[in-house]
């Protein structure tokens, strides 16, 4: 099935390197995607590309069937959302929104009208002749957000929208922008490096490294079973223990690790003895000073680091072999029982176990 | 990706190159055609260049300009090459002067307080804005024997007699310095303005004295801005015409008189380009200079 | 100990060159009221020399041809130096973009004796092929639009260096063809660049004598002229008239000016 906006082997090179490395997406009408990378990984030369800024060295960029690759942008049914909101300086926030219709040759009752809506949808209404520099960070943000969607465009881009906001700010900002997408219901493709900005905005997600998609999935399809060592470990923190498949049977595997044998209740496409590296995420361990009564998937070892963080404790434990694991343990309670997590100190020697269902195998 | 359209592009820039290839190079070809005619009887100067009288065709060049430039008494260099010599004592003195002056003036400015260097630099920057040839007379005013600076110093008891100031080395290089100061001083400050002050502090942490770290850090770092200022006011210096005609005597003949005496006294429009040409030539190292650090200068050190 | 010194130093030598500078407008100023012609003791407040100077009809001349020239060549030199300016910032690759940017740049430091003379033998050949132009007018506007062009070009290459990009793209992004982008946004963020080079080069073309003595033709002499003849010959206090009255002009301009671009910049500063 043809997505609204696909992109087909897409290709761009500066001097003979390869900043975007055949990338085929199939985004779908009214989703917010997100491309997810660090600095450097092609996903700002991608929307780029997309928006007509940078011409592909080869491929094709379909846009509701059409091919849009050639097409200048200002041509082009899609508007951007600039990290540094480029607002028109010279310009009140009327005609910074108002500029882009007004190219269209709108008529001036309509424009009005227009412009009228996209302040009500920000809430500046009262800012409407004010020049930028009289607004702070957020408002012009939301200038910005209501000129990119002024002229009602296919599918609108953006260029770490969150980037320039402090983190308290960022936090209300999400959701606000998030409403406002959504009831507008414009199609998104938006860029960040900030893994919880995409977790929490997008609707799917696509980790890109060295200008290549290394997945696409929905946040919990890409935090639970990430493809790929990388990125496991680019989402969140994960344990990768590297090991060999060594039991493979319909409905359920082990892999011999150097910390020992895990136990996974599903089964795995491979070989025996084939290299693999199995990723727990450190949520999904439990850790006590007593001996639970678990048959599979025990381990011991010693409490090396504490941290704590108020709503969660970190625990760096080192196993037998010098290898430390990562794990997390909510603070549900306040009072101490003589069991609980919170009993553990430093150097206590400690039993951590998880669910065949925690780990994930990783053959590449 | 290509953001202007072909035509477009072509207009933006076919207009100034056009402009600069018509009013700059073409006027220069003109001037090594004329450099090398011969000014002979006739009262024109755009003699033939080849001469279509005989069977064959010859081209005409005459270097008796350029050779007579260089060699026409038996008794010791000619006028000429004084006139180029003395025309590059002053531009090096006064460039030197600039730069003793004008270094620690652009050094100190850089580090006033942000607040006041706008104004400062106003205030530098507001007699180049008056007309520079009512400067310069003012200083014939001053230094005049009769003038200002005379009677103030005979008032003063410091002389007797007035001294002679006018139509000397003196006048000549206090005029010189005045009018090309703000020219050293500009690019120095951009320069300056920049310097990260980060390093001298680093340089103080370590154990620099304020002087040694000014020689060890600033000047080496200041060093595009320096030589691009000195390019600055060295080369036009040397073709300079307005200052020796005011301020200037008769052992100051610089270049730039010689070449307007050559044209409109003498008419001979050979000389006078054949000795533009050898200006050219003799600036052509110290302009090389300039282009080379003229970007550097304006970079953050 | 090493602060009182260094800031002491500062204030002395910064104090000096100054006063170095300063020194002959102040005596432009006083001597422009002597009541006498000598230019070594003031004998006595008059206001002889203003009026000699507005019944001089050879200044008086001269000041209306230089006005008209500054203003005809100050314009055009903006207009190429705009035109240059965004060659040299925006086009990075063209043929001959090294000749360019020689060519550009040259008549900053060339000696003005070379650029006039050279100037003046193509206005000769042409007038001897073409019949034009006649030395004069024509000859003095192209002559400072020439020199005006490379320090227009320089002011507004700076401010071109400068200018936000994404503006332009989110211009592009919004509808507008190039040459759109250029009229609607890049110029407004330049117009400093281009009332301060339009100044300068004004000034600079009001005050040149050099290439006016080469490229004026006889009826057409400019006021740097008409004075630089005077002060050859000697003792004129008509022209310390002219000059503080030009300097009153020029200190008021300034200010003005300065006034404008602190307003300007916090209107235009990138948010």
């Amino acid at each position: 099935m043809a997505g609204y906006l696909q992109t087909d082997a897409l290709v761009k090179r500066f001097d003979g390197v390869a900043a975007v490395d055949n990338v085929s997406l199939t985004i779908n009408k009214g989703e917010i995607f997100a491309l997810l990378g660090s600095s450097g990984c092609g996903k700002s030369t991608l929307l780029r590309m997309l928006a007509g800024f940078e011409a592909p060295t080869s491929g094709r960029i379909m846009l509701a069937g059409s091919d849009i690759a050639a097409m200048p942008p200002y041509e082009r049914p899609i508007n951007m959302m600039f990290q540094s909101y480029a607002l028109f300086p010279h310009l009140t926030v009327w005609d910074n929104i108002a500029f882009g219709l007004k190219r269209e040759r709108m008529p001036k009752a309509q424009i009005a009208q227009r412009v009228d809506e996209m302040l009500d949808l920000v809430q500046l209404k009262e800012f409407a002749q004010r020049k930028p520099y009289q607004l702070s960070g957020g408002q012009q943000q939301r200038v910005a957000l209501a000129r990119s969607l002024a002229k009602k465009p296919q599918l609108l881009l953006l260029d770490e929208p969150l980037g320039a906001l402090d983190k308290k700010l960022r936090e209300r900002t999400q959701f606000e922008l998030l409403n406002i997408l959504e009831s507008v219901g414009v199609t998104c493709v938006m860029v960040t490096h900030d893994q919880e900005e995409a977790m929490a905005m997008a609707s799917r997600i696509a980790v890109m490294s060295r200008g290549r998609v290394l997945q696409v999935g929905t946040p919990k399809e890409i935090y639970e079973y990430p493809n790929c060592r990388f990125v496991a470990d680019f989402i969140g923190t994960v344990n990768l223990w590297e090991g060999t498949l060594a039991v493979d049977a319909a409905d359920r595997c082990e892999v011999k690790t150097a910390n020992g044998l895990v136990s996974m209740g599903h089964g795995v496409s491979g070989s025996l003895d084939m290299a693999c590296a199995v990723a727990i995420r450190p949520e999904k361990i439990t850790i006590s000073k007593i001996r639970p009564a678990v048959a599979v998937n025990l381990f011991t070892g010693t409490v090396k680091e504490i941290a704590y963080f108020g709503s969660y404790n970190t625990f760096i434990v080192e196993v037998p072999g010098g290898a430390t694991v990562k794990i997390l343990q909510a603070n549900t309670s306040r009072y101490t029982s003589p069991v609980s997590a919170c009993d553990i100190t430093w150097n206590d020697a400690v039993f951590f176990w998880f669910d065949v269902t925690a780990p994930v195998v990783l053959t590449q | 990706m290509k953001l202007l359209l072909n035509p477009g592009r072509r207009f933006v820039i076919g207009v100034p190159y056009v402009w600069l290839l018509l009013f700059f190079v073409l006027p220069f070809l003109i001037l090594l055609r004329i450099s090398v005619t011969d000014m002979g009887n006739s009262v024109d100067p755009f003699a033939p260049l080849i001469d279509t009288s005989g069977d064959a065709w010859r081209l005409m060049l005459e270097f008796k300009n350029y050779i007579s430039i260089f060699s026409d008494r038996v008794d010791g260099p000619t006028i000429y090459v004084e006139a180029y010599k003395t025309s590059l004592k002053y531009a090096a003195l006064t460039t030197l002067l600039c730069l003793v002056i004008g270094y620690p003036f652009a050094y100190f400015l850089a580090r006033c307080q942000p607040s006041i260097r706008p104004v400062l630099l106003m205030l530098v920057m507001l007699p180049f804005w008056t007309s520079f040839l009512l400067r310069i007379a003012a200083w014939k005013g001053i230094l005049a024997d009769q003038g200002v600076l005379n009677n103030l110093l005979l008032w003063l008891g410091v002389i007797r007699e007035p001294m002679v100031m006018l139509y000397t080395d003196v006048s000549m290089l206090v005029g010189m310095t005045y009018v090309y100061l703000p020219f050293m001083i500009l690019p120095l400050y951009a320069n300056l303005v920049k310097m990260d002050m980060r390093l001298l502090e680093a340089a103080h942490d370590l154990g620099a004295s304020g002087l040694r770290a000014f020689w060890l850090i600033t000047v080496p770092l200041s060093k595009a801005g320096i030589i691009a200022g000195c390019m600055l006011v060295f080369i036009p210096a040397v073709g300079e015409f307005v200052i020796p005609s005011l301020l200037g005597g008769a052992e100051n003949i610089m270049i730039g008189r010689v070449v307007w005496d050559e044209m409109f006294s003498s008419n001979n429009w050979p000389r006078a380009s054949a000795l533009s040409v050898v200006m050219i030539v003799v600036i052509l190292v110290p302009l090389a200079l300039y282009y080379r650090f003229k970007d550097a200068a304006g970079k953050s050190a | 100990m090493m602060r009182w010194f260094e800031k002491n130093t500062a204030r002395f030598w910064l104090g000096s060159v100054f006063l170095f500078l300063y020194i002959p407008l102040f005596f432009l100023i006083v001597f422009s009221f002597n009541s006498t012609r000598q230019d070594g003791v003031f004998t006595g407040f008059s206001l002889r020399w203003y009026d000699a100077l507005l019944t001089d009809s050879r200044l008086v001349e001269g000041f209306w041809l230089s006005l008209k020239v500054a203003l005809f060549s100050a314009t055009l030199s903006v207009l190429l130096g705009c035109l240059a300016a965004f060659v040299l910032v925006r086009y990075k690759r063209f043929s001959g973009r090294t000749l360019f940017y020689g060519l550009v740049n040259a008549p900053l430091v060339m000696p003005e004796v070379i650029i006039g003379l050279s100037l003046l033998l193509l206005m000769v050949a042409s007038q001897r092929m073409f019949g034009f132009p006649e030395r004069g007018f024509i000859t003095l506007v192209v002559g400072h639009t020439l020199l005006g062009m490379a320090y227009a070009t320089a002011v507004i290459q700076s401010r071109l260096l400068e200018a936000d990009r994404s503006i332009e793209e989110a211009a592009m992004d919004l509808g507008c063809r190039p040459i759109q982008v250029f009229f609607l946004v890049t110029l407004p963020a330049i117009v400093p660049a281009l009332v301060s080079s339009w100044l300068l080069t004004f000034t600079l073309s009001f005050d040149d004598v050099v290439l006016s003595e080469f490229l004026s033709g006889p009826g057409a002499t400019t006021l740097p002229q008409v004075i630089f003849s005077y002060a050859r010959r000697g003792v004129n206090p008509s022209i310390y008239a002219a000059a503080t009255l030009f300097i009153a002009v020029v200190s008021l301009g300034i200010i003005a000016y300065g006034a404008y671009t602190l307003r300007q910049q916090k209107k235009t500063a990138i948010p």
